[in-house]
């Protein structure tokens, strides 16, 4: 952290994990983007695997992934990085490797990708960031927009008939005997981002017992893609996402799976 | 270096390929099934779990060549095959790995298209992997063995080569050599070490970070990746140009043909020497870097290129732009998994010789 940004060291209270760089994220202001970077990295810090650990930034707006975490990264196409994420944990199988993707990504163009890595059970952990919308492109109709969601590309409002239904595959992959933890967060609340951070811990210790794929959706926002300001996204998370994105856990280690 | 051959086999071309990667030290081998290649899939499937190495079958090109991406980023020693359909899915991600700049070796065993086509032997993807195939300005090594013996020395020169300069390399077989069987001499096993490279992804233990990206946003940086890739082609042709020659000192009329048209040829010039016309071959082994000097030098004193291929006339055109108008370049080929015959060719030759010189 720049000194600039405090007086003394006395007076800092709080302060990003040393596994961010001190580039400035390009993300928006109040991007749900910047706080899931954050948790991450603060868990790489204190379980100490900044060196051990490999990312897999995706196309979207997370592209950028690798210029803020402080760790070795490959950046993948669009939609493939549970595939590149799996050629690096295949052949480096004792390194922590987590891919990072959005909605886009992770549910249409990867969906291939993304099922069949957690089939095989690999021992990675994926962090699905869905905010129902193409952030990067401008604000598409995503395989995740809800029932009559305007976006550039439903400028009437997403219409079933015409368009689908919004994916759930965090419900669809939690069928997957690959899949060893599935679980729906969020981090637009102090407790939602205190319960990811926990999810992400979770994650990562299952990760060293190599029984199968973690899976964590985060139900975040886009002020910009919304056409909101950064609070309004804050209430239509809870009043519009999350009823049809509830949170919790869709899959824990039981005795049984364990 | 000097490999040192240990064992002779009568082997299937997409085998001995096979083998040959795993005596090269392949940490990891990612694909999909497809005719006329899945020897390949399998022959790994059988023989790594009992040796050294790592073989997943993926659920789709797309995947293998991303699995490829990711493994060769962490410093793995890797390869991936398939044949045309499977190669075009792959395009974009060899286009990264392009890039990239990540060493691995895709080994395409083509077949007859376009579209699902015919799974009998081709060259219908001669431009596809000279010419970049994928988006963007860029080069794949190209390696065309002509027996089941390139089949496994070229698994060796494109690790090599891949490793040297940090690109994909390609052999460019046929669904004829991938089947057929011939007598083969491996290498030793060992004779190829490799070392994980300082930049690969492997966590950042004991030094600044690494990441691997194709991704430069702004124009003034884009460009100067693409000009220091220009720089590595034009060095890569500088180096690595590869062709063979036979009977071209006192030849009037050169045949060209790459892989397995080139050992037709052969037959076809015999039949042509002995009703005494000089004829001569030049098979090009690397086609990209493509051998222009010699081409462009044999225009000077000859009297005409014929070039055969098993498609609708590709690389004729890299011999045209190497003769520059110096002497007539003509062409035959055969198409849809069809294979040229000597008979043919020299039926061929006879008809250019018969016909006048035009004199200026």
């Amino acid at each position: 952290m720049p000194q600039e940004f405090f007086l003394d060291e006395m007076q800092c209270v709080y302060q990003k994990p040393a596994t961010l760089t001190d580039d400035y994220m390009h993300y928006c202001p109040g991007c749900g983007h910047a706080v899931a970077h954050k948790i991450l990295m603060e868990v790489v810090e204190e379980l100490g695997i900044q060196e051990d650990i490999v990312g897999v930034a995706p196309v979207g707006c997370s592209v950028f992934a690798y210029n803020y975490m402080d760790i070795d990264m490959q950046e993948a196409a669009h939609g493939r990085a549970s595939a590149v994420a799996t050629g690096i944990k295949r052949v480096l199988p004792e390194k922590y490797v987590f891919s990072y993707q959005g909605d886009g990504d992770l549910a249409a163009i990867g969906t291939a990708e993304t099922i069949h890595t957690i089939n095989r059970g690999e021992n990675i952990l994926m962090v699905f960031i869905n905010n129902g919308i193409y952030g990067m492109t401008g604000g598409q109709m995503a395989p995740t927009s809800l029932f009559g969601q305007i976006t550039s590309t439903s400028p009437y409002g997403r219409d079933v008939e015409h368009n689908g239904y919004p994916l759930k595959i965090t419900e669809l992959i939690a069928q997957l005997p690959g899949a060893y933890y599935v679980t729906r967060q969020a981090v637009h609340t102090p407790n939602t981002v205190r319960k990811f951070k926990k999810a992400v811990k979770n994650a990562f210790e299952f990760q060293k017992l190599k029984k199968g794929t973690c899976f964590i959706e985060v139900v975040s926002n886009c002020p910009s893609g919304w056409k909101m300001t950064p609070k309004e996204t804050l209430s239509y998370i809870e009043e519009k996402m999350l009823p049809e994105y509830p949170l919790g856990d869709l899959k824990v280690p039981t005795q049984n799976n364990n | 270096m000097e490999i040192k051959k240990s064992e002779i086999r009568l082997m299937k071309g997409n085998e001995a390929l096979a083998e040959a990667a795993i005596r090269a030290g392949l940490d990891a081998y990612f694909g999909y099934p497809i005719t006329p290649q899945s020897e390949i899939l399998e022959y790994f499937t059988e023989q790594i779990p009992k040796r050294h190495g790592l073989v997943l079958q993926a659920e789709s090109e797309v995947a293998s060549i991303n699995m490829v991406y990711g493994a060769a980023g962490a410093g793995a020693r890797v390869m991936t095959s398939s044949s045309s359909p499977g190669i075009s899915l792959m395009q974009e991600g060899i286009s990264y790995i392009a890039a990239a700049e990540l060493p691995c070796l895709i080994v395409n065993v083509v077949r007859g298209g376009p579209g699902l086509g015919t799974i009998q032997p081709s060259q219908g993807d001669y431009f596809q992997a000279t010419k970049g195939g994928g988006h963007g300005d860029y080069r794949l090594i190209v390696l065309a063995p002509a027996s089941v013996q390139e089949m496994c020395d070229f698994v060796f020169d494109a690790f090599k080569l891949a490793e040297k300069y940090r690109n994909p390399v390609m052999i460019l077989s046929d669904g004829a050599l991938g089947q057929m069987m011939e007598k083969v001499e491996f290498p030793e096993e060992g004779s190829l070490p490799h070392q994980v490279p300082d930049w690969a992804t492997t966590g950042k233990k004991g030094r600044e970070r690494n990441f691997i990206t194709s991704l430069h946003i702004e124009p003034e940086k884009m460009e100067l990746i693409n000009l220091h890739l220009q720089e590595k082609y034009k060095e890569i042709e500088k180096n690595e140009v590869r062709y063979e020659t036979f009977a071209i000192d006192d030849a009037e009329i050169v045949l060209v043909a790459f892989g397995l048209p080139a050992r037709i040829c052969q037959k076809a010039m015999e039949l042509a020497r002995e009703k005494g016309i000089k004829t001569g071959l030049v098979r090009p082994i690397t086609l990209f870097p493509f051998p222009k000097k010699i081409l462009s030098d044999l225009s000077k004193k000859i009297d005409h290129f014929l070039v055969i291929e098993l498609n609708a006339g590709q690389m004729v055109e890299d011999v045209m732009l190497a003769a520059n108008g110096r002497c007539p370049v003509h062409f035959k080929g055969r198409m849809g998994g069809m294979i040229i015959q000597p008979e043919d060719v020299l039926e061929e030759i006879e008809k250019i010789v018969e016909q006048p010189i035009m004199q200026e």
